[in-house]
């Protein structure tokens, strides 16, 4: 498609590129503008907005609370995706249809209904701690996206390899371990990136669960963002956008960067 | 002793998702079939019946129409012109339609609170200009709400359409074009229905985002501009209406359902011809 063959699609799709990046450069250089509130262009040079951030305290406690969080809420759905995933591709057709459109069901309940559900029934009535439900509500969220990549890429895994492995003499727990494992570790390292990402950047869910000092980082920015203008707002922004490129980064070299499309 | 053993396996999930997914939605859900006389409909009649949330419903329905259209007729160029990139160059521009996606849609939100605010940079620009007198109220309307979901949703929709025009052959079009069809045509008679697949999908992923969205119209619209996302949060937060909650969650999931079984129902009549 060389030359001018594809004029107007190149001008089409220059011009939504510009659409999707534009804004997000411009958040970037406000973040080192001078002035008390956002101003654009920027008057002067400063890195005191970053500083400020690391020196809040809300900001920061909420940052480690989505981190821990999105690590628990992950590594359960591991815990409990990844096992239910190998039964469901070793099991006959008709109960895996089923099972496997349960798994995926929080995929059509409203996030903002599973948030207030949980909050309703959770926090209101069975008076459960609030991180408690927030690792309940984002394990729900980030479950169907393991259940899916993990079973991508068992689908590719040949199961004639682990029967081999228990005809030498392994038995199903450590074939499993030994063999089936390994085979889909990319598969399972996609699935930790993507629940990990999508549990930290997770508002709805958090809206309705939080209390005293207890706060996801979204949460605490968009509730920051209520009431104030400053390009503190705009740091934290380029320091997620940075954690998110340091992500992509990861996932290009290990997996490529095609396996987060899916 | 192999059948219960993965029986076992399945155990803990169904388990975590009866006990904390739908036991809580039947606890949220079933009171709002009760009024004072006992198990009624009337809840319901009155939920439809009231204009005020009529019109936060067809809202949310005509953002989410429109903003799943302009999303799909802006997608599909881009789509097209990314699939057909060498690799190098398709793997950048792939990296940067996924990077939204993961960046925290708080910030996405914000950046059109920048443009778009009554300070922001594209009032300063025309006043600077003197185009404008005094800040058009460009914020906290139903075109900033949908801007910012436009711009939420564009790059899940390229992404969903990269996938499917990669299975299209470039001879096929290649082809077309030697035998006389104009671009345009090439495009419309091969690549639009070779795609059909992916606008679907795409298309019920916008629209289904849209009308669940929270983020996008709490930041961009204000009080005046809810969807109803933002009704079923004041409802619970603010009002500690339970009932009328309840009502607006099963409104939105049945909103989703019906989107995603017509979406496979077409998608099997594709599938058929």
């Amino acid at each position: 498609m060389a030359g001018r063959k594809h004029r107007l699609l190149m001008a089409v799709s220059i011009l939504v590129f510009l659409f999707i990046a534009v804004p997000l450069v411009m958040i970037a250089i406000t973040a080192f503008g001078e002035a008390s509130t956002i101003r654009f262009p920027i008057q002067g040079f400063t890195l005191g907005w970053f500083t400020a951030v690391f020196a809040s305290r809300s900001f920061m406690s909420s940052l480690l609370v989505s981190f821990v969080l999105a690590a628990a809420a992950t590594l359960l759905a591991l815990a409990v995706g990844v096992p239910a995933t190998y039964a469901l591709s070793r099991s006959s057709s008709h109960g895996k249809k089923l099972l496997s459109a349960f798994f995926l069901s929080p995929l059509f309940i409203p996030e903002i209904v599973v948030g207030y559900a949980l909050f309703k029934f959770l926090v209101i009535s069975m008076r459960l701690p609030i991180f408690a439900a927030l690792v309940v509500g984002h394990f729900l969220v980030v479950l169907p996206y393991v259940i899916r990549v993990v079973g991508a890429s068992l689908e590719q895994f040949d199961f004639s390899i682990e029967e081999v492995a228990c005809s030498l003499g392994c038995n199903r727990p450590q074939a499993f371990a030994k063999v089936v494992l390994p085979n889909i570790g990319s598969g399972i390292i996609a699935a930790f990136m993507l629940s990990f990402i999508n549990s930290f950047n997770n508002i709805p869910i958090s809206m309705f669960l939080s209390g005293p000092g207890m706060s996801t980082l979204p949460k605490t920015l968009m509730s920051y963002i209520e009431y104030s203008y400053d390009p503190s707002v705009s740091a934290i922004s380029v320091l997620l956008m940075a954690i998110t490129v340091a992500l992509m980064l990861i996932v290009e070299k290990t997996l490529g960067i095609a396996s987060l499309a899916k | 002793m192999r059948k219960p053993l993965y029986a076992l396996l399945v155990v803990p999930g169904v388990a975590l998702l009866v006990v904390f997914l739908f036991y809580p939605l039947v606890a949220i859900l079933s009171p709002t079939f009760y009024d004072t006389n006992g198990l009624s409909i009337s809840r319901y009649l009155a939920f439809f019946g009231d204009p005020y949330y009529m019109k936060i419903l067809a809202r949310t329905l005509r953002i989410a129409a429109i903003a799943t259209l302009v999303c799909a007729v802006l997608g599909l160029p881009t789509a097209y012109f990314i699939s057909r990139q060498r690799r190098g160059v398709k793997s950048f521009l792939m990296a940067l339609s996924i990077f939204p996606l993961l960046t925290n849609s708080v910030v996405r939100a914000f950046a059109w609170i920048i443009l778009l605010g009554r300070n922001g940079v594209l009032n300063d620009t025309l006043l600077k200009l003197g185009w404008i007198d005094r800040p058009l109220p460009l914020l906290y309307t139903e075109f900033s709400i949908l801007i910012g979901t436009i711009y939420l949703f564009l790059p899940l929709m390229i992404i969903t359409l990269i996938g499917s025009m990669d299975n299209i052959e470039e001879d096929i079009t290649e082809a077309a074009e030697s035998l006389g069809a104009s671009r345009v045509a090439a495009f419309v008679k091969i690549v639009l229905p070779l795609s059909l697949p992916g606008i679907l999908v795409g298309s019920v992923l916008v629209f289904t985002g849209t009308i669940t969205a929270y983020t996008t119209p709490n930041l961009l619209g204000g009080n005046k501009n809810m969807l109803l996302a933002t009704l079923i949060y004041q409802r619970a937060m603010s009002l500690s209406d339970w009932t009328g909650a309840g009502i607006i969650a099963l409104v939105m999931i049945l909103m989703t359902l019906v989107v995603v079984l017509v979406m496979q129902r077409l998608a099997g009549a594709l599938d058929r011809r």
